[in-house]
This record gives C-alpha cells, structure tokens and sequence, in this order.
C-alpha cells in the first residue's frame, strides 16, 4: 500500500510543539508551559502522535477514532488551562497555536470519518449521524475556547458553560414558555393556518374562478409584513397565545395552499387519461391520484412552515404577551442584560424547531416513501 | 398514385357476419374527423375516416408519426372529442361506452402508480366500480398469473422491470373484463427481445379471453404478427389509406414470420406507408 502524507497531521504537530515555545497566558506573572510539566509532556506526546500518524500509515475509521480521541483529551486540556490553571480571560498565542494543532487534528479526524462507507445499513446510518455531532462538539469547543480564552464580555456572547448553566437553572421558566409559545401559539396556529391552506387549495382546483380571483389575494396576505400583522392580531384576539396562534395562521396559511394547487397539478397526463378511461368520479380521481401525487408538495410546505410557525410565534409575542412566552422572554431579558437566557431561550427554540421539522421529515419519508428521492430497491 | 382502396373486401367477411354485423360490431366509425385547434391554424389529425371492427378481431392501426393513428384510439376510447362525422363503440356513442366501462386502455408508459402495489394498481379500476376487498383480491391473482405476473403482488411498479410493469398494466386494463382491449404503442419502449416476447404473450392472452383488440404501433413486423386485420394511415390529413386483411392462425408463433405470406404482407403494409408519404412531397 502506497502511504499517503497527510500534511494536515504535520501541521498540528508542528503547531502543537511550536505552541510550547510560547507563553499561555499574561497576568501578573505570565503563565507559561513549564509551570505545568505533565500538560507539556501530553502536548509533547499529541504532537508525536500525529507526526507518526501523518505517515499515512493508518487510515479511514480508525484514524478518525485516533485523532478525535487524541483531539477530546486535548480540548480536556486547554479547558483544564482556561479553568484551573489562569489561562481565562488572558489567553497568549501558546495556548491558541495549541487551539489551532487540535483545530487540524480534528479536522483530519472528522474528514477520515466522514469518508466512511459501509454496506452495513446501520453502522453506516451510525457514522452518519456521528459526523454532524462531532462537528458540532468541536463548534461548541471553540466556542468556549474564544469566550472564555478572549475574555468576552457575556453581554456580547456568554459561553456555551454559561448557557447550559442557565439552561439547566432555569428549567420551569423554560418549561412554561415552551408551553405558552410552542404548545398553544405554534401547534394550533400550524394546524389550522395548514388545515385552511389544504382546504382552499382543493377549493380553489375545483372551482376556476376562485384561481383568478382568490390566488393574487393569497398572493397579498402572504406578502403582509408580520411585524405589522401582529399588533393588529392582538387587538383582535387579546394577548393571550390566541393572536399569536393568529400571526402563525397567516404566515402558514399561503405555503400550504400554493404547495397543495401545485401539488394537484402534478398527476401525470396517461395517468389522469386512465382515470377517466375508467370513468372515475371527480373524488375518486382526487383521493386515489391527485392526493397521493401531491403529497411531496404538501410535505414540502409541512416543512416550510414547521420553521415559519416558530419563527411568527416568537416574533409575534414582541408585541404584547401576557408575562410568559418565549418571545416574551426573549424581548424582556435582553432588556435586563440577561443575554445568557437570551441564549437559553434560542437554544431550547432551535431544538425544539429542529425536533418539529424532524418530526415533519420522518412523517414524509413514510407517506412518499414511493417518490424517487427515497425509494430504495428492495 | 392513388394507394389501392381496400377499405370494405367482400372476401374477408362471410355472409352471417355481414348480416350479424350491426350487432357484432364494436367500432364502427364514419366519415370521422378530427380537428385541432392550434394558435398555429387547424390541424387535421383525422378526417373521413371509415373503419369497421368486427367481436374477436385483433386490430392494428400503422402508420408515421402525425397519422392520427394514436387519436383514432383515443377517440375510440372518449379521451378525444371528434369534430366531425359518428363514432360508435358497442353500438353506443364513445362517452356511454367509456361509463359502461367497455374497454381496458394500454398507454404507452405502464402509468402505474407508484404509491400502490402491484396487486393494488392491477385493482385500482375494481376498487373505483366498487368492488369488494376479497374479490378484488382474487380478480388480482387471478390477471397477474394470467401476465405472468403471479408472486409480484406485493411489490413497487418502481421494483420491476419494464416489461414486467407494462404486462401489470395490460392485468390491469383486463381486470374488470372489458369487451375491448385499446392499447397505445404498449411495447414501444421496451427492447426488441423482450417486444418479441410479449408479442408471444399478448396473443396467447388474446386467444385464451376473445378480446377485441386494437393496437397502435410503428412497427411493421408487429403489426403483421399480431393482427387479423392491419389498417395503414398516412398523415396530414390523417386518414386510411388501406385495410389489409390476414390469416395466420391464432396460435401462430414468431417463427411465422419468416414465412413469404408474413413477407408478403409486410411488404404490402410498406408499400401502402410509401404511398401515403409520396401525398405529402
């Protein structure tokens, strides 16, 4: 087997030995590497560890596992020099050329993963699922590493420590405004804004005028500035989650009925011939063809929406909301200068918008399971 | 040139099937015509055309692209409205019998729904004339081993090979026991050997149910192996230009068609499809 210089591992060792030459950290006496002789072996040892492994002699998964693993005890390690040993806040260019020979190594390692490929089915799905993760540890990492290496000011951007502190202290409040917002606003604002959308859509197909007449409307309610809407939807509906539920109507409520139109449209032409061959009434011909041919478009704008809903729940609870909510929330504690609730807040709404979109996706995948993009033989 | 008109030939009818006829018939079509309406002008996709199909007979139109050979057929079958002269299917206007469900129509695609399976589409007609569960079943079973198709009944359109989809549409078009079998180019788009094949098939199936049946195509040696009456067209105006009676036995096999009769005929239809195209230049 030919070897294959990886000259992305060359670099973190050089990185990681260059990093000992400088100082970790200033301060009234500046913090430097050999004050603590065990982290200045390990550094020594990562970086020939990836010097032998930039040979190339080791490759694909277990490289990856390797280097992640290295890289995991190293990231131990620079926080271990943030926390315990004064290197926070005043970070010098020893302990960031560290942060860089771990920044390639991981790469190295995640791009070894990511080229995984296996016929078993579900170690496959297990890489696939594992890439985006340790991505995204890595993101959070440097993260923290720049908060709390630079100083930051938390108003400015609190670490990702400080969020999951607050998170984790602050679950009832977060409890109850997932309710108010999520809950009541979006779940019943998405189901009816799609629901009406669906139903005009099918009206709008089967009687021509309303496709003159009612479409180029659609087309103005869609182009309604939600920020103005939203006031509006309270006076109408009180500040309760029902205005709210109001402005997520609006917003879903043209997706879901252009979707679906276009969606009925794509039958094809023998196979709406067929139908008519066998002399099918309109209702036959909609629930045995034209539905289940515009599932992938009503699913597209399941989709759309799931993420629109949050986002005119939140929006919409800025103006007037009893004291509960997300956007509330949101609006009142960057007041406050609380901007780590702040955070808390958009987490828990990242998550729980991924986890609707998901649900949406998941909901797809088993309805048009038929559609070329998710078929499979056999 | 004219082509030699061979539109009524006394020979090829017997007496009792002339005298039956207006009984017998299932197409019958008179001084038909049919004209789009495009921004370009008026296209005459047919025009006076006279055809007679006779119970049990299997039928073939021929002829260029643009002859009208495929709107024929979908006149036929009240997915095209003519414009002009009567049209008549089981002695009652294309609409009626279209409602009656009188005939299973092949398109050139197999056009199955990919979201059913196979037993499923083969049951789509039944399920829309309202058939029950377990019947529709075994009307399934029972067309799919008539296709070959036994054992692929839970299977994805999307999971078969062509020919295997387009032999499910042609279970599916007989499922409901129409009288009439219409079929587009069915094989048009499959291989020369798998064609052959089911060439074989299809008139094997023909024999075995007594269909009517009337079958477009392009091909020369599939029109002569298959049909007891071959109609050649020619385009603009799309009409017939010669009705070519013949007699091979109904279980003839593919090697009929090195015979010099097979040869003959074909070179008949060639000639006819040659005089049609010195109309137009």
């Amino acid at each position: 087997m030919r070897l294959a210089f990886n000259p992305w591992m060359a670099a973190s060792a050089v990185l990681a030995v260059t990093a000992l030459l400088f100082p970790l950290g200033a301060g009234e006496i500046p913090l430097a590497w050999f004050d603590l002789p065990g982290l200045s072996v390990f550094v020594l040892a990562f970086a020939a560890a990836c010097a032998w492994l930039a040979r190339g002699k080791i490759r694909g998964l277990p490289l990856g596992l390797i280097l992640l693993g290295a890289v995991f005890i190293g990231g131990a390690a620079a926080l271990y020099l943030l926390y315990r040993a004064g290197a926070g806040g005043e970070a010098r260019l020893g302990f960031w050329l560290f942060v860089f020979a771990l920044w390639a190594a991981a790469w190295c390692g995640l791009d070894a993963i990511a080229g995984f490929a296996s016929l078993n089915r579900l170690a496959q799905r297990g890489v696939d699922l594992l890439v985006p993760l340790l991505f995204g540890c890595w993101l959070v990492f440097l993260w923290e590493a720049v908060t709390v290496g630079f100083g930051v000011p938390q108003v400015l951007l609190p670490s990702p420590s400080m969020i999951a502190v607050r998170l984790a202290g602050s679950l009832d409040i977060l409890a109850a405004d997932f309710h108010q917002t999520f809950v009541k606003a979006v779940i019943s604002g998405f189901a009816i804004g799609c629901g009406s959308g669906f139903a005009a859509a099918i009206l709008v197909d089967r009687v021509p005028f309303l496709k003159r007449g009612l479409l180029p409307l659609g087309n103005l309610v869609s182009a309604l500035p939600i920020v103005g809407m939203a006031p509006i939807m309270v006076m109408w509906f009180g500040f309760d989650w029902q205005s709210k539920a109001a402005v997520v109507v609006i917003m879903t409520f043209f997706p879901m009925l252009v979707n679906t139109l276009t969606g009925l449209n794509a039958a094809g032409a023998l196979e709406r011939d067929l139908m008519r061959s066998y002399g099918a009434k309109y209702w036959q011909t909609l629930i045995l063809l034209r539905l289940p041919a515009a599932m992938p478009f009503i699913f597209n704008a399941l989709k759309i929406n799931s993420t629109l809903a949050m986002i005119g729940a939140i929006v919409a609870e800025f103006f007037g909301t009893p004291i509960v909510g997300m956007g509330f929330r949101i609006s009142t504690e960057v007041g406050r200068l609380n901007v780590d609730m702040v955070w808390a807040e958009i987490v828990m709404a990242a998550l729980a918008g991924s986890a609707f979109y998901g649900a949406m996706a998941l909901c797809e995948r088993a309805v048009t399971f038929w559609h070329p993009s998710y078929r499979q033989r056999r | 040139m004219m082509p030699p008109s061979m539109q009524s030939d006394p020979v090829s009818e017997s007496v009792a099937a002339a005298a039956n006829r207006d009984r017998e018939s299932v197409v019958r079509a008179r001084d038909l015509s049919l004209t789009f309406e495009t921004a370009d002008g008026p296209v005459f996709a047919l025009s006076g055309v006279d055809l007679e199909i006779d119970r049990g007979e299997f039928v073939s139109f021929i002829g260029p692209s643009g002859c009208g050979k495929t709107t024929l057929l979908r006149a036929i079958a009240d997915l095209e409205q003519p414009t002009g002269g009567t049209l008549a299917v089981n002695g009652v206007p294309p609409r009626e019998a279209r409602l009656n469900r009188s005939y299973g129509y092949v398109f050139q695609a197999p056009a199955l729904y990919p979201w059913r399976t196979i037993e499923r589409n083969v049951t789509l007609p039944l399920e829309i004339m309202g058939m029950s569960a377990n019947e529709r079943r075994a009307k399934a079973g029972e067309y799919l081993d008539l296709v070959n198709l036994g054992g692929f009944e839970k299977k994805y359109p999307w999971q078969l090979s062509g020919g295997m989809q387009q032999r499910a549409s042609i279970a599916r078009a007989l499922c409901f026991d129409p009288d009439l079998l219409l079929m587009d180019e069915p094989f048009g788009a499959l291989d020369e050997i798998v064609r052959d094949h089911l060439n074989e098939q299809l008139l094997r199936l023909w024999a075995k149910t007594q269909k009517t049946v009337v079958f477009v195509t392009h091909s020369i040696p599939e029109a002569v192996f298959l049909s007891t009456k071959i109609v050649v067209m020619s385009p603009r105006p799309g009409r017939i230009i010669d009705v070519i009676p013949t007699d091979f036995p109904r279980d003839r096999t593919l090697d009929a068609r090195e015979s010099p009769e097979f040869l003959e005929i074909a070179h008949r239809v060639r000639e006819g499809l040659r005089a049609g195209h010195s109309y137009d230049d």
